[in-house]
Order: C-alpha cells, then structure tokens, then sequence
C-alpha cells in the first residue's frame, strides 16, 4: 500500500496551547541559528550607552541626590538604560520585525492554514522576543553587578522588572503595527521611540521637569519601567513601584489581547 | 468531504460568494474555474478552514469550521495560490518546521520531509535559500508543504501558475497518484487543459455563484456543441470599412451551426458537425481564406459562460 | 531606407558621437530621478532626518546640560554644554544620516528594486550612477544640516554668523566622507544581514564616542587617542572649533586634511565597489 494511503494517516494529539505557542518560538529559534553574531552583538548597545554617556558625560556631573542619598552619575542611568534596552528591543521586535513577517513574508498566513491559532502567534512572538530580551538584560545586570552598580538585594527582581518592561511594550507595539500598511509607517514608531528614550527620566532626573510636563511624563509607560528599575537597583522600593508593575501587567494584557483579535480580523477573513 | 449550502462571503460591502451549493466526495478530483475575480479563491479560504463564511452552512470532513478549525486544518492540505514559503528557513527547514505546526514530532518531521524532497525532486536543494530557488522549484516545496502531514484533502489553488510545461506534466502527474492513493483533491485553474486532465467534476463560478456544474465531459455536451468550425474570410478588400467584416459573414451563416460567434479575425460556427458547416460555407459562394474544424473545449464552454470580457 | 541614414548621436541630446557622455551631463541626467524620488519620499524620513536631533538637543543639552556646570576649561571651550554638544551632534547625525542612506537603500537598489540596472542599462556609465547617487545623499545631508543650524540657532550656542556656515561645509564633508565608505561595503557584501552587525559594532560606537556627547580627554589618555583616530572626531571636532570660534589653525588643517583624505579614498571605493557589483 503506498504511503499516502489514507489508513496509515499521521496520528497526532490536538495541539496545546503551549505547545503550539513553543512551535512558533522554535520556528523563530531556527532563523536565528545563522545570525547568531547579530544576537551576540545585540546586548553590547545598553553598555555602550552606559560607557558613553554614563562615565564619558558623568564626567562632567557631580552626583544626583535620589532619594536622599547621593548617587553617582553612572549609577543613576544604568537601570535607565535597562530599562530603555528592553523597550528598544522589543520595538524592534515587535515592529520592525513582526510587520516583516506579517505584511511582507506572510508568514502567518502559512502558520494558519495548520492547526495554529492567532493567539498562538502572539504569544509565540512576544515570548521569542522576551527570551531575546531577557538575556540581554540579565547580561547588562551582569555588567552592572561587577561595575558596583548595584546596591540591593533587590535588584535580583531588575531582570523581572526587565522582562515586564519587555512584554508590555512587546504587545503593545505588535497590537499598533498590526495597523501598518508599509514602511513609511515606522517613522511614526521613530517619533514615539526617540522622545520615549529621551524624555523617560532615562539620562536626569524627573525633577528637571517642572508641574505639568512632570505629571505627564510620570504617567508615561516607560517613565514607569525606568524608575522601576532604579527603584530596584538601588533598593528604593515602594507603593510607587507597585503602580509601575500594575500599569505595565495591564499595558501588555490589553496589547496582547488586541493583536490577537486584530490578527483574527486581518488574516482570517 | 465538503458539503456547502447556501455559502457566502461578504467582504464589507462587496459580496465575493453570493449563495453557493457544493457536495465534494471522497476520492475525487473536484475543479473550481472561473475568471479572477468569480469566487474561487474566497470559496477555497472558507474550505481550507481560515476564513469563517457570512452565511450559510459549511462541513468539511463533517466538523463545522467555526468550532472545529484547528482540527480540520490538522487533516487537509493547503497549497494558497502565491508560495507563502517561510525566506528566513532554508529548504528542508520550511517542511520541518510546518510539520511541526501539525504537532509532529521532531523525528518524523525531519523523516518527512526528506521524503518529500525526494517526492518533488529538491533533495539537492534541502540545505539553499527559499530565495534562491527559481519560481517552479517554491512552487514544488510549497506542494510538498501541503503534503506534509499526510493530508486526506488537498486544496491546491492555481497550482501550476508559473510553471513551465515540464514542471506541470510532473505535477499531473504527482496529484493523479496521490488521487489514485485516496486523497480527495479540490483544485482552482484558469487552464482547461489541467481541469479536462485532472478532474472528474468541476464548477464553473463566476461573479460569486456556480454558473454550471458536472464533469468536463458532461458540461461540453450541455454548454457547447460537439464541433466547432472556425473559419477566416481575408479583409483586405474591407480595409476601409471600420466594421469587422466578419460581422457580415456572421449573418449570412448564421442558420449553418446551433450558435456564431464573431471573433476580430475569424468566425466560430458551433455545430454537431464542423465538416458539414464548411461545406455550406462553400455551397453559399463565400471563400474564406483559412479553416479549422475542431472538437469542442471546455475553453468553449468556458468563454460561453462568462464571456470574453476582461473582469479586471 | 538604411541605417546609415540616421545621423550618429542625433536624437540624443549631449551625446556625442562615440556615445560616451561626459560627468556632468549624465549627473544632470540622473539629477531628474534623483530630485523626483526625494520629493515622493523625504516625508518618510522627517522625523528620524529632522525631528531626532532635535530631541537629543533638547534631552541631552537643554536637560541633561541643565545638570552640567558650564566650564570652559572642561568643555573644550564651550560656555554651556548645550553650546559644546549642538556642532558635535551635528556632525555625528550627518555621518549616522549618510550611513543609513548609503546601507540599505544602495543595497535594494542592485538586489531587491533594482535602479541601478535600469540606469545602466542606458548610455550611462556605472561610475556615473554611482557618482550621482554620492551627490544626492550629500545635498541631502547639507539640507538636513542646514535646517538643524537654523533650529538651533535661536538657543545661541554659535559664537560667529560665519562660523556655522563653515561648520556647515564641515558636517556634509563628514557625512559623504562617511557616506561614501559604507557606499562602497554595501556593494562588496551578499546579504544585508552584515548592516546590523557593522552598525552596532562600528556606527553606533563611534556615535558615541567621538566626542559629540563629551570631550574625548574623560576617556583617559589611551581612550582619547582611540577617539582620535576615528575621521568622526576629526568631523566634530573642526565643526565645533568653528561654531565656538576656537579654531586653533594646525589642528584644523589636520582635521580638514583627514576628513579630505578619506572621502576621496571612499570615493574611489564606492565607485570601484559599483563597478565590481554591477559586472556580476
């Protein structure tokens, strides 16, 4: 009997939800085996930064007094800088890289006509970009860690605080170019991104801002993701920590939610 | 297999499936022709269990797809009308890892795939760029993708668009064999030659509805006649006239066949008998520059039900 | 009727009879397309050409610089920081700008969209293309340069009228010199994959640290002389003299000299790159 033959059918289980969610991730897993310079290079951006503006212009800064006490000026951005490569990294991601395979690709076009599912796709994409990410900032800790810049037991919970930071702009940003229709689109992420980076108390202090720009900039997400870390880094933690971690659990809920849907509507029509 | 009753698809506004009733049984090869734009592709993405219809109802292997889509999805084959193969794998990669979208395990999915490579002719290719294959090679990877989980139902939509005349007779001959193995196969063409080859029943749509239905053999007996007599007359003598000469001709023969139609440079006569046409072509004076006497096509039948206007 | 009829060169404007044409005309040529997809295409790149640099003058001098003590001796003579970072970000924007428009863009121009065949399948030369393409990302780069000296202006960090015209000059040469370098490696590499690598392990540092975001001497003197070597330093280096009025001649000569020197051999490798890519 040949073997396409109907009566020897393949047998498989129905997929689990995480098992189906771990295929994508492996799928991802894959395409990364060849480009595993990028991967290794991709961690050295938030130490440059560091080095750069941390000890270059630190130089030229006393020290900050956070929460009464004095911090070194390198101490004080480097959980900014955390906090800012897990955002940029997951922007990358989850723009650049998810509208690559969704508009141009189309690979999900593929991965729908098998069992998958839209939510499969979008947690198996935030997840991939959150083991990226992930390791990325325990090594940037580890960087901290043997500069001094850590002062807390706390600051075991940074790589956490990384990976939330990670997974709400993760699902936001894929939730957001799930509207895109081409490349002139990531300007709008470029606007979003620069001032994000710039403007997040990431490089000063909040109080270089003075009554409403302050109250605005203290609501915006990764305002919350960089004080976090700092909060964790230097073991100031507080009711002000556990807003950000509400905030940032809620921002990345609502996204993942939507970019499910939004696939739904796009893909299966 | 597939059982459709009153199936739509609305797009917003436009409605790409206006109320269509299907039955495909096991084992047969079932076609889908019509014009871009009639339905056919829209009809495949509701069977293939991605896109849910606006209405109507829908069985495909007897689940309904609305609840049952990953499991349907599981048991049948899809090969979409443009390669959708994954450029960031290499070859071998992309059957592997569609596998295991299936839920197949790593072992066998690897198993699998060499066999398919094999089955397509890749195997010198396993380890290149989805990039770097030429345009009938993605099309056979993305066949062999469709195959990968040992699929009871095949769609293929437009699956030998592209091809040249080699690659197309091996594809004929690739689908009748896994047709002969029991696999039911659904194909949409724009080529009669590969519905008259392939399929034991086909549907021809057009602007969203079935316009008729039946095996090739069957549809030429009802939509055409047997014959057909094509005949040219030379214009050189009309030059100046801003009329199709033929149009002329046309009246005159008219009461020759079952049905004429003018063409810009010859005229078909649909009859049982071309031989017979030409003869009273003959007998009324008229000498025609060129003739043709042919067996009907389901390309006869085609054009006769939707025309020869472009759609697009 | 034969062929010969038809007269040699005629009904080609310019063309001489050989049918080689000279630079200037295929430049001029070329110049339509060039000026006609820049006009569909530059708002897709307001914000990162115009809007970005603006943000980090704002972050990093108004804010950040908020911070800083405004000490001559230790801002190579700037009076503020905002004054010390505004020259020097301008020129690293300009080399960041030409790298971006000279990676990616030259790539899909002989890979994915394929300009350049179309160009060269006419009577123009390779090193024309290649030239003309050079020419329009340095009037690009002296655009947006020019419109961040006007921005930045009323902040008053410039010490002369004159002095941010020449650092004006300064900051294109910077960019086309970088420019023309990543011309020449995009067309030498297979796939676009070796970009990302070659901006963070090259672009990205030198950004940071050539001296636009701080002096060169906090690196230490080993570190300072690192800074040195790389053309970018050199760039902001002679464009900050000139927008502070500090220039000390020897040293802007030398800045000049290196800064010339590079671009021409970038030049050469860009052109050469080109004619290598395109007889594959």
């Amino acid at each position: 009997m040949s073997a396409t033959t109907p009566t020897d059918r393949l047998t498989v289980a129905p997929l689990t939800s995480v098992q189906a969610t771990l295929l994508l991730v492996e799928r991802n897993a894959i395409t990364y085996r060849g480009a595993w310079k990028l991967f290794l290079t991709g961690f050295l951006e938030p130490v440059f930064y560091l080095f750069s503006i941390g000890i270059g212009v630190g130089a030229l800064i006393e020290s900050f007094t956070y929460h009464g006490q004095e911090v070194p000026y390198a101490e004080f951005v480097a959980p900014g800088m955390l906090a800012a490569s897990a955002f940029n990294g997951a922007l990358l991601d989850s723009c650049f890289n998810f509208f690559f395979k969704f508009k141009h690709q189309r690979l999900y076009d593929s991965v729908l006509a098998t069992p998958m599912v839209t939510d499969d796709v979008a947690r198996g994409e935030v997840i991939w970009g959150q083991l990226r990410g992930g390791s990325y900032s325990a090594a940037f800790l580890l960087v901290m860690l043997v500069m001094g810049y850590l002062s807390s037991w706390w600051a075991l919970l940074a790589l956490p605080a990384a990976l939330l930071i990670g997974f709400a702009f993760s699902a936001a940003a894929m939730a957001w170019t799930t509207w895109f229709t081409s490349w002139q689109d990531f300007e709008k992420v470029t606007l979003v991104q620069v001032p994000l980076f710039l403007f997040s108390a990431t490089f000063f202090p909040v109080t270089a801002y003075d009554g409403v720009l302050r109250w605005v900039v203290e609501c915006t997400p990764l305002y919350r993701g960089v004080v976090l870390c700092r909060e964790l880094c230097t073991g100031n933690v507080g009711v002000e920590s556990a807003i950000s971690v509400v905030y940032l659990l809620a921002m990345g809920g609502i996204g993942l939610a939507i970019v499910g849907r939004r696939l739904d509507r796009l893909l299966l029509t | 297999m597939i059982s459709a009753r009153g199936l739509r698809k609305a797009f917003g506004e436009f409605e790409a499936v206006r109320g269509i009733d299907l039955d495909v049984r096991r084992g047969e090869a079932f076609g889908f022709l019509g014009p871009n734009g009639a339905g056919k592709s829209s009809t495949m993405r509701m069977v293939a269990a991605v896109s849910p219809p606006t209405d109507g109802e829908l069985r495909i292997l007897g689940m309904d797809p609305a609840v049952d889509g990953p499991a349907i999805r599981g048991r049948i084959g899809v090969c979409p009308q443009a390669d959708t193969l994954d450029s960031e794998l290499n070859v071998r990669d992309n059957l592997v890892i569609y596998a295991r979208y299936f839920g197949i395990g790593r072992a066998e999915a690897r198993a699998r795939a060499d066999e398919l490579l094999e089955l397509v002719n890749l195997t010198e290719k396993a380890k290149a760029k989805v990039d770097d294959l030429s345009g009938g090679m993605k099309r056979r990877l993305t066949i062999a993708r469709s195959l990968v989980n040992r699929p009871e139902l095949l769609l293929l939509d437009e699956p030998t668009t592209g091809l040249d005349p080699q690659a197309r007779h091996l594809l004929w001959d690739q689908l009748f064999r896994l047709k002969s193995s029991g696999v039911t196969l659904v194909i949409t063409t724009h080529y009669m030659d590969e519905a008259e080859q392939l399929c034991d029943r086909l549907v021809v749509m057009d602007g969203g509805v079935i316009a008729a239905e039946g095996s090739p053999a069957a549809l030429i007996a009802e939509h055409s006649s047997r014959e057909v007599a094509e005949v040219r007359f030379g214009s050189a003598d009309t030059a100046a006239d801003a009329v199709n000469p033929h149009e002329r001709y046309a009246e005159q023969l008219a009461d020759l066949g079952d049905r004429v139609e003018v063409l810009p440079d010859r005229l078909l006569v649909y009859a049982a008998d071309g031989d017979t046409v030409l003869e009273g072509v003959h007998a009324r004076g008229l000498h025609p520059v060129a003739t043709l006497v042919r067996r009907s096509t389901l390309e006869d039948v085609f054009l006769r039900l939707t025309g020869r206007t472009l759609v697009d | 009727m034969t062929s010969t009829d038809v007269p040699a060169g005629s009904g080609i404007p310019g063309g001489s009879p050989g049918g080689a044409l000279g630079t200037l005309t295929a430049l001029g040529r070329l110049s339509d397309y060039w000026v006609t997809a820049s006009l569909r295409t530059w708002r897709g790149s307001v914000v990162s050409a115009f809007l970005s640099p603006i943000f980090y003058v704002l972050a990093m001098g108004v804010l950040l610089g908020g911070f800083i003590e405004g000490d001559p001796d230790r801002l190579e003579g700037a009076p503020t920081y905002l004054a010390f970072i505004v020259p020097g970000l301008v020129a690293a924007h300009a080399m960041q700008t030409a790298m971006a428009e000279t990676s990616w863009p030259v790539f899909s121009n002989f890979k994915w969209n394929r300009v350049y065949d179309s160009m060269v399948a006419t009577p123009l030369t390779v090193r024309q293309v290649a030239l003309a393409h050079l020419v329009s990302v340095t009037v690009r780069i002296t655009l947006i340069c020019a419109v961040f000296v006007v921005v930045t202006a009323p902040f008053g960090v410039y010490a002369t009228w004159w002095g941010p015209l020449l650092g004006l000059g300064v900051q294109a040469l910077t960019g086309i010199c970088f420019g023309s370098l990543m011309y020449g490696y995009s067309c030498r590499i297979t796939t676009d994959a070796a970009f990302g690598v070659l901006f963070r392990l090259v672009v990205f540092p030198m950004f940071l640290f050539s001296g636009a975001f701080f002096p060169v001497a906090n690196l230490g003197p080993v570190g300072e002389r690192l800074a040195q070597l790389t053309p970018l330093w050199h760039g902001v280096h002679l464009s900050r003299m000139l927008c502070l009025d500090t220039v000390d001649g020897p040293v802007a000569l030398l800045n000049l000299a290196v800064l010339l020197v590079v671009t021409a051999v970038g030049v050469r490798w860009a052109v050469t790159g080109l004619e290598r890519r395109m007889a594959w």
